[in-house]
């Protein structure tokens, strides 16, 4: 079994004493920053990238990982202690958590969370190691103008399925397109867009974009709200569910990992997306829909299984193809190529300890994410209540140093200073920043594969339509428009993104 | 004419600026031909399709069927509070190292607040600088200048 031996490599690589201590650390700080509210997974991992030169790459990728999906973990935690959820693929979890909370069933909720999590995790770990060989076989069989294809499918699913404006969404990837050329442009050496200043040649640093546009952005937005919390801190006792609960679970779950894999492999998709999916099915299916928004154990157990399993499953295009499906793992790509790793399908073969190793972590990861989240959720409360003007603070600090030590070039600083103000702006505009940052990881790529895709076809743009594979590609990203433009599916998309 | 959505107004005219900002500049390099390439060819078209998605956002935004938006509040003191502490970090890094350089992000900082407080600011400070001596000076060995470079030599 192929299988069998690249796993038993995959935890061999895993469960050496450093890569399972920054395994550990990367689930503690993704928890840390899932708890505490107006703390991203995107800013985070975007301030630690540079803290991660130092390590070698398996270990880097194993504790940006863990940052990840602890983030779910933490992210529910808040969902249903105070309401606000730490991420956005808890939104649909605080529904119904925080009315059992309210019910005086915090400490349940919890462990359904919990539990839900680790099964989705375990599953979608499966699901990865099985799916990610038959991609990257598919991906050698890939040309310039497939990859380009797939990219146009990739930026696409990523949008339509977000919320708001589609037609912004799709300006916000050119713009980030157009920011990723920045720099010298390696076919002609020429400098484009640096204005004759030597640190842009090399074109705006990838930390500095993500920190000023999320990082520094999201601090301006928080502080201009007031801190007002209601919240069920003291009221986590009785953590164990009763047999009812547990029989009420089970499915749920079952039906929300199923669900969370898939729509985490989809580009575009993410756990976001299928926390809500998982949400509206069981709502329907349940023989106890009615009780859905009143403190359902389902409406806790699916999203929650759902988003978990796609957290881990949106790993697989990153991995196979070399085309991060969502914002995070476009960080993911960033925190590769400094480490010189080339993300794609050649990653499996000359790398395989890497690639197997990182997918071992994630069920250790799972594994640690239990025991820190169930047994020790009391840490975790209490750290809900350090006011947000202590935290500020230390998140700038912590950006500045990072943001410093990429380079060891101040400029760097001035550019996410930059950003940040120019992240303000796109907040104010309701012009989302997640596509402008995957936009901006895909521009160079994306422009490589064009024009090698022309100079193959002697300038002939038919060539992305008479391959059958690019033509595929290209009319499932032209079929996602339409469907989106749509009216019916309109209101419902509407309708599923209003989040109070 | 009644601007009905302010956000969408704003936002196409910010879009349709940087595509006209990449696509004229795009004109100064080596357009060549769709089967070699310049390095102008991409940006540039991408600079137009930008403009051209800019300007249907702009039109919509005037259209009667489009919902009202107003721009909302700008809060323009903490922006500049908070971008200027970030500003005067760098500036002041090269001069007076590391650990100064963090009381005075902290501080400036968190005037952007409404509820500034000395006493735990020079706390939090004070943590934070043994944070970051310990995991990034000490623990991964990352180089800065520590201490002012004229007081260490």
């Amino acid at each position: 079994m192929d299988l069998l031996s690249n796993l038993s490599l995959g935890f061999a690589t895993a469960f050496t004493l450093q890569n399972l201590a920054y395994c550990f650390i990367g689930c503690v700080l993704g928890t840390l920053i899932g708890v505490l509210p107006g703390l991203g997974p995107i800013a985070t991992i975007a301030m630690l990238l540079p803290a991660t030169y130092a390590l070698p790459p398996i270990a880097a990728l194993i504790m940006l990982a863990g940052i990840y999906y602890g983030a779910q973990y933490g992210g529910s935690t808040t969902a249903i202690l105070i309401n606000i959820p730490g991420e956005s693929s808890s939104v649909v979890t605080a529904i119904d958590g925080y009315k059992m909370a309210r019910n005086g069933r915090a400490g349940v909720a919890l462990f359904t969370a919990g539990m839900g999590s680790f099964f989705a995790g375990c599953v979608a770990t499966l699901v990865l190691a099985a799916f990610a060989a038959p991609l990257s076989e598919l991906a050698f069989k890939f040309g310039p103008a497939e990859y380009f294809s797939l990219m146009v499918l990739g930026l696409i699913g990523a949008v339509v399925l977000a919320s708001g404006s589609l037609i912004k969404a799709i300006a916000m990837i050119i713009l980030g397109l157009l920011l990723g050329l920045v720099g010298t442009d390696v076919n002609s050496g020429t400098a484009r867009y640096s204005f004759d200043i030597p640190q842009l040649t090399d074109g705006l640093g990838f930390v500095a974009v993500a920190m000023g546009v999320f990082g520094f952005a999201e601090i301006m937005a928080n502080l201009e709200q007031k801190e007002n919390r209601e919240t069920f801190l003291d009221k986590v006792t009785n953590l164990w569910p009763t047999k009812t609960d547990f029989k009420r679970m089970v499915m749920p779950i079952l039906r929300g990992t199923t669900l969370g894999s898939v729509l985490g492999i989809l580009p575009g998709g993410g756990a976001a997306l299928a926390a809500f999916g998982a949400y509206s099915l069981e709502k329907k299916v349940s023989k106890y829909g009615h009780e859905f928004g009143k403190g359902a154990i389902e409406g806790v157990a699916a999203p929650e299984s759902a988003n978990n399993a796609a957290a881990q499953t949106s790993f697989i295009p990153l991995l196979t193809l070399g085309i991060p499906p969502n914002a995070v793992m476009a960080l993911m790509v960033g925190a590769m190529t400094i480490h010189n790793i080339q993300p794609g399908p050649q990653v499996m073969t000359s790398n395989p300890a890497l690639f197997w190793g990182l997918i071992a972590s994630m069920w250790i990861g799972n594994f640690m994410l239990i025991i820190l989240n169930l047994p020790m959720i009391g840490v975790w409360v209490k750290l809900l209540t350090i006011p947000y003007r202590h935290l500020y603070p230390a998140i700038l600090v912590f950006c500045c140093i990072g943001v410093y030590s990429v380079n060891n070039t101040v400029f760097d600083i001035y550019l996410t200073a930059g950003f940040g103000i120019l992240g303000y702006l796109f907040m104010k505009f309701k012009c989302e920043a997640p596509p402008l940052l995957l936009g901006f990881v895909l521009g160079p790529m994306m422009e490589e594969n064009f024009r090698r895709a022309l100079l193959l076809s002697r300038g002939d743009y038919t060539v992305f339509v008479t391959r059958p594979l690019s033509a595929c590609l290209l009319a499932a990203a032209a079929f996602l428009v339409v469907i989106v433009m749509l009216p019916a599916f309109k209101k419902t998309r509407e309708e599923a993104f209003v989040e109070d | 004419m009644r601007i009905k959505d302010k956000k969408d107004f704003a936002s196409g005219l910010m879009f349709i600026a940087f595509g006209a900002f990449f696509a004229i500049l795009a004109r100064g390099y080596q357009m060549g031909t769709a089967a070699k390439m310049g390095s102008g060819y991409f940006p540039f078209w991408l600079g137009v399709l930008l403009g051209v998605l800019g300007l249907i956002v702009l039109l919509k935004s005037l259209a009667a069927s489009s919902e009202d938006h107003d721009l909302g509040k700008w809060d323009w003191k903490t922006v500049l509070w908070i971008t200027g502490a970030v500003i005067l970090f760098a500036v002041i890094l090269q001069f007076l190292g590391l650990i100064l350089s963090i009381i005075i992000l902290v501080f400036f900082s968190a005037l952007a607040s409404h509820e500034f407080n000395w006493k735990q600011t020079l706390v939090s400070s004070l943590i934070l600088i043994a944070i970051c001596y310990g995991a990034f000076v000490w623990g991964l060995k990352l180089q800065f200048p520590v201490w002012p470079p004229f007081l260490v030599g």
